[in-house]
């Protein structure tokens, strides 16, 4: 799960990570307000998910997410015209995101940029710092052309951020004195922030060093262990559903793991791996697939009809292909699912149906003898050689 | 010889009256495997299934009954302390079924685990068959929650970070006529107990496997590791298949493991390396089963 820019810097306030003073604010009038505390050198930022605000332009032709303004009035005026717009950038697609908030921040003056991060890793099964000297641009831009200026180090599981690790890595950075200090405290608060909200990234992006002296986190990027969420009520609370593709919101009402795509063959599928394979199978016979849709192990005839109605509340699709290998899971239970969807939503799209495992034959009798017209396929590819012909035809 | 277990491993059910765990149990005990104790704390006493004495703790489970093997499903905010629970009963191993686990949980679990005699499979995995000689594989050992009746006893050994493809996989070999020594699916998580490469291991050392199929998906280096590994050291045919060559990339494809970040973890990456190694590499999905039958010549 992702955050908001604004709900990062709350993070960050809460476990001592240094950050530039600001707000959020809802309208252009709060905006004002919340820039009049900050004086002049106000930067007002577009809060969407999505990286490359700066160089994004909103739909309302105005140009750029973020801003630098010397006066509460034009904070307000600037904060006016993102509010409500969607703004597009190299991230969002050509729909964009629709702008509700915007974050009023002092814009402190930058003597040197940094980036710092802590992910867990999975080869090390450890959490792992990552820094560099190179800050304020792609990180994998650098890890490609001046590898040596990233530093990593592991961080044990059980013992923690050692002092000697921060040493290390602060004089890899070139701290000195009372930086070296404030870069310290930053990274203890850091660390503690990633373990105690089961972050699996947290990313400063530019960390910076200003004129005056100070270390400050101008940037921050949040993924959370969605996992671990149901012992973070206060984090799950920041989740922002408008921010997501509203057919994978719908579908995690229903505990469907859904990804939308851009093909036009819709897949249901029982099973991750089976469900990313059904892809590529369809792939690889000439199509495109409209989704990723996983309906579990044990998925109950509801599950079905709901995932069938998702599906086909997608325009763009052409084609369903429904793979299913019934292990332990009923193959008439999905039978019973398709056949309910099928009355409920007029399906006037060709559906390809493969069912394998256990009461298979009980599935195909369900299936034979509804009035649901399908296209039934014996192997996974003959399956996929039927969806994609059956939209050419 | 299989690998891992066989048909006289006895094995204990932790989480084994919940609906779930108690659900999968009952469909080893039909397969026939050694299914002799279930834990769950506060239910000691009690039997399951009429038949399998019940404890309050793995300890006691794996005193009176001799067992050496757990098969954990308990629910995930329990599933870590379970584990080293397990662990600490002096297990040889431990299958985690159980999705959801918290990463952070997995890698105190894993800290913890370091220099302890005891192997962890999964979590988030289907567990392991180790399929028997009677009809439709009875009589074997069915640690999880794969269908029974898809396997046949024979050579190949399967190796897998996913539930229904490996599934897929078992029924294209089954269909050839081709059984397994045993199937093993180390699960989707990003930090588990068992990699591709120690089961390959394994696979490679057993005089009863002769022919070896490995599933990957995106995510991770897991799969290129195995087949650097591989190039150098396996002695025995090799096919695999690599799931996720069309997922878009940043998303997690159901699994929290299968992901592609940064560049790295692409099916495209792991394909190559399966095939510098000299692997078969299926075309397609449905091609899994014929793959293996190509690498074996």
């Amino acid at each position: 799960m992702n955050i908001h820019e604004y709900q990062a810097k709350e993070l960050f306030e809460k476990f001592g990570v240094p950050t530039p003073k600001g707000k959020v604010a809802d309208t252009a009038e709060q905006a004002k307000v919340a820039a009049a505390e900050i004086g002049s050198n106000i930067v007002v930022k577009a809060q969407v998910h999505a990286g490359g605000r700066g160089k994004g332009t909103f739909k309302n032709g105005f140009k750029g997410g973020v801003h630098l303004v010397q006066t509460p009035d034009e904070a307000a005026d600037i904060a006016g015209k993102m509010i409500g717009q969607v703004l597009v950038t190299h991230q969002t697609g050509e729909e964009g995101k629709l702008v509700s908030k915007v974050m009023v921040a002092d814009g402190v003056e930058i003597e040197k940029e940094y980036y710092l991060a802590i992910l867990m890793d999975r080869e090390s099964k450890s959490p792992v710092i990552v820094a560099s000297t190179e800050g304020g641009v792609n990180i994998e831009d650098v890890a490609e052309h001046t590898p040596e200026k990233i530093f990593h180090q592991a961080i044990h599981p059980l013992l923690g951020l050692q002092p000697y690790e921060v040493r290390k890595l602060s004089a890899k950075l070139g701290f000195a004195g009372d930086q070296a200090k404030q870069f310290g405290k930053l990274l203890a608060a850091l660390y503690r922030l990633f373990i105690e909200c089961d972050c699996s990234m947290v990313e400063i992006n530019p960390l910076v060093t200003t004129p005056d002296g100070r270390v400050l986190a101008l940037d921050a990027k949040f993924d959370f262990d969605d996992n671990a969420l149901y012992r973070h009520p206060e984090i799950a609370a920041l989740h922002d559903p408008t921010e997501e593709d509203p057919r994978e919101v719908e579908a995690a009402k229903y505990h469907l793991n859904y990804i939308g795509l851009d093909g036009n063959i819709a897949c249901l599928v029982n099973g991750a791996g089976l469900a990313m394979a059904t892809m590529d199978i369809i792939k690889h016979c000439g199509g495109e697939p409209a989704n990723f849709l996983d309906v579990g192990g044990g998925a109950s005839q509801e599950q079905v009809t709901n995932a069938f109605k998702i599906i086909l509340g997608d325009p763009k699709v052409k084609a369903i292909l429904v793979n299913i290998f019934g292990g332990i899971m009923d193959c008439d239970v999905i039978a019973k699912g398709i056949v309910a969807a099928c009355k409920e939503v007029s399906l006037n799209i060709p559906l390809v149906v493969r069912l394998e495992g256990n009461n298979v034959e009980a599935g195909k009798r369900t299936l034979a003898e509804s009035d649901v017209a399908l296209i039934s396929a014996d192997t996974l590819a003959d399956a996929a050689d039927k969806a994609v012909k059956a939209i050419a035809a | 010889m299989a690998i891992l277990v066989d048909e006289n491993t006895k094995i204990l059910v932790q989480g084994i009256t919940g609906s779930f765990g108690g659900r999968h149990a009952q469909l080893s005990l039909d397969y026939g495997t050694q299914l002799v104790a279930g834990v769950t704390p506060g239910k000691g006493g009690q039997k399951f299934a009429d038949k399998v004495p019940i404890f309050d703790t793995v300890a006691e489970a794996v005193e009176v009954t001799g067992a050496t093997v757990s098969a954990i499903f308990v629910p995930p905010p329990f599933a870590g302390d379970a584990i080293l629970e397990a662990v600490d009963a002096g297990c040889d191993l431990v299958v985690a079924i159980t999705e959801g686990i918290p990463v952070m949980d997995m890698m105190r679990v894993r800290a913890a685990m370091e220099g302890k005699k005891t192997r962890l499979i999964g979590p988030n995995c289907p567990g392991i068959v180790t399929p028997g000689l009677g009809k439709d594989s009875h009589g074997g050992c069915r640690i999880g929650i794969a269908p029974g009746y898809i396997h046949k006893r024979g050579k190949v050994g399967v190796v897998s970070r996913s539930g229904t493809l490996t599934y897929e996989a078992v029924w294209q070999l089954t269909n050839l006529g081709l059984g397994q020594s045993t199937c093993v699916g180390i699960g989707g998580d990003p930090i588990n107990g068992t990699t591709h490469l120690d089961v390959l291991k394994m696979f490679n050392d057993d005089p009863e496997t002769e022919a070896i199929i490995m599933i990957g998906e995106i995510g991770g280096s897991n799969e290129e590791i195995a087949a650097a590994w591989a190039k150098e050291n396996c002695k025995k045919p090799m096919a695999a298949f690599i799931a996720g060559s069309s997922a878009p990339p940043g998303r997690r494809m159901g699994h929290a493991g299968a992901i592609v970040s940064g560049g790295k973890g692409t099916a495209a990456a792991k394909i190559e390396a399966l095939r510098d190694a000299g692997i078969e590499v299926a075309k397609n999905p449905s091609d899994m089963g014929q793959a293996l039958v190509r690498a074996m010549g």
